[in-house]
């Protein structure tokens, strides 16, 4: 389905993607796992055109997006939808014409097809009834689950996930998590999850990719893993904050650091 | 590093300087391009008209009643010096078409309208409404940005007009009701002066100007950095910027005109 080959990208110094190379799967739910700054928003954005790599290919769908001009990525960005980390619902719209906008702009239907339509996306993300509020009226974890409806009123064949869950309490991210899994078991949704919640990973994923640094660590199953002995892979999922993955900025010995006085 | 080089800076700054004027114009003529493009988004125009235009307008009564008062008030003590208080009509008229309207009327304006619409986008992008636009495969310059050139393109003539209008009411008041000046010399100097290139020069400076505003406000909140303080710069400078510009290019236009 997606396939991302040799990707290189900087952003001066910083290496987000030093040639990586994966793939994922049609119809499987697939997590980036990464800590804050490895690259894995970025390589979001990149794979659905929202930013060009430095070299490399993203292949969606046979085609190369990182070619791809304005008018044919709009062609195939009708067959994703996107999860913003902060919803990204139109605040002056209320939650109907948020769920509505896609099909209002891009449909000739009728307004009957429309409302029926939403009825089943708010249903699936088990929002019917609040269709005539707000954006500001809604919980944190309730405009999660309108932008999801929102990014699959078109139908779209992958579902990109960008950091789903984070700031959300346990029992609303317990329903993003679960509405992923769904979404996938029931209507066959590619899924794409960057995310730092390693546990929710474990539980939804079909396959985890571990980002660190601009490097792939690991890739596999969610059992894989598990079983990891990679000590950066057994530092990652558990939580450690000192290991192969250092805590220090710098090698430097601290007593020669504060006498040296040169800065 | 070449940074203490003052001639290697002051290059970088022209650099600098020269491609966002360019990235500006392309950003300008993608908007225009697309406000002949289908989808015609009628409702988007009407929002921006309504927004741009219609809720500015008591701001525009409001300094255009004054600014016509105070000037009949001015040129009364002025003219009576000359025995000339018959002209007050023309002076008026002439200062407030020619020049106060259009410009105080795109200064005001830019002063509301144009540092909304500026925070508006900005915080769109903060917010991810922008991107999330793109993912929808929507242009959000179209949906965004074209309404909004539109609105002010329109909009800026319009209430310049009003302004006019109630400008010279301010100034009749003043000088015919306060200051007792002869209504009929008032209008009949003033009807007689005023000519229709005087109107059409105004007409046209107002949509220079109300473009000015739009092209500025919404590139600047186009391009503002994705967080507070770059919503809060980017307001600023379009007031800034605007303002300027909208006085600049007065003088070019009034200097081709004359």
């Amino acid at each position: 389905m997606i396939k991302v080959e040799n990707l290189y990208n900087t952003f001066g110094h910083i290496e987000t993607a030093k040639n990586i190379y994966c793939h994922f799967e049609q119809k499987k739910v697939t997590c980036i796992l990464g800590g804050s700054g490895s690259g894995k928003s970025t390589l979001l954005k990149q794979m659905v055109g929202l930013g060009k790599p430095t070299s490399g290919k993203i292949i969606f769908d046979g085609q190369d997006i990182t070619t791809l001009n304005r008018k044919d990525m709009y062609k195939l960005r009708k067959k994703m939808g996107m999860l913003f980390q902060g919803s990204a619902l139109f605040n002056s719209l209320n939650i109907y014409e948020n769920v509505a906008f896609p099909l209002r702009e891009h449909t000739d239907l009728s307004d009957n097809v429309i409302n029926t339509i939403i009825k089943i996306k708010l249903e699936m993300v088990g929002l019917r009834g609040v269709e005539h509020l707000m954006p500001s009226q809604l919980s944190g974890g309730m405009t999660k689950r309108v932008g999801l409806a929102r990014a699959i009123v078109m139908d779209p064949k992958v579902v990109f996930y960008d950091e789903p869950t984070s700031g959300l309490d346990p029992i609303a991210a317990g329903v993003i998590d679960k509405l992923i899994k769904d979404l996938n078991l029931k209507l066959g949704v590619t899924s794409i999850v960057v995310s730092h919640d390693v546990d929710a990973a474990l539980k939804i994923a079909d396959k985890i990719i571990i980002l660190f640094y601009g490097d792939i660590i690991a890739e596999g199953t969610p059992e894989e893993i598990r079983n990891s002995d990679d000590p950066k892979v057994i530092q990652f999922i558990n939580g450690s904050p000192d290991g192969p993955i250092p805590f220090k900025m710098t090698d430097k010995d601290f007593i020669e650091d504060i006498l040296d006085e040169k800065i | 590093m070449a940074t203490g080089n003052p001639i290697a800076a002051f290059g970088r700054g022209g650099l600098n300087t020269l491609s966002g004027i360019g990235s500006a114009g392309i950003f300008l003529i993608h908007a225009i391009t697309q406000i002949f493009s289908r989808p015609f988004r009628l409702r988007r125009y009407i929002q921006e008209i309504e927004f741009l235009g219609a809720k500015s307008f008591l701001i525009v009564f409001v300094t255009a009643i004054f600014t016509g008062m105070v000037l009949a008030l001015q040129g009364y003590y002025t003219l009576s010096g000359f025995g000339a208080e018959a002209l007050l009509g023309v002076a008026v008229s002439q200062s407030i078409i020619r020049e106060l309207g259009p410009v105080l009327c795109a200064l005001m304006v830019a002063g509301r309208a144009g540092s909304a619409t500026a925070a508006e986008i900005g915080i769109m992008k903060i917010t991810d409404q922008v991107p999330a636009l793109e993912m929808m495969a929507i242009d959000p310059i179209a949906f965004i940005i074209s309404p909004k050139v539109l609105a002010g393109i329109i909009s800026v003539p319009i209430l310049t007009g009003f302004f006019d209008l109630i400008g010279i009411g301010g100034g009749y008041l003043v000088g015919v009701n306060l200051l007792g000046v002869n209504e009929g010399a008032f209008i009949g100097n003033m009807v007689s002066t005023v000519t229709a290139h005087d109107i059409w020069g105004g007409f046209l400076k107002s949509v220079f100007f109300g473009l000015i505003i739009a092209w500025v406000a919404t590139f600047k909140g186009y391009t503002a950095k994705a967080t507070t303080e770059g919503v809060a710069a980017a307001t600023t400078s379009t007031v800034v910027l605007s303002s300027v510009l909208i006085l600049v290019v007065d003088y070019i236009l009034t200097s081709m005109l004359l």
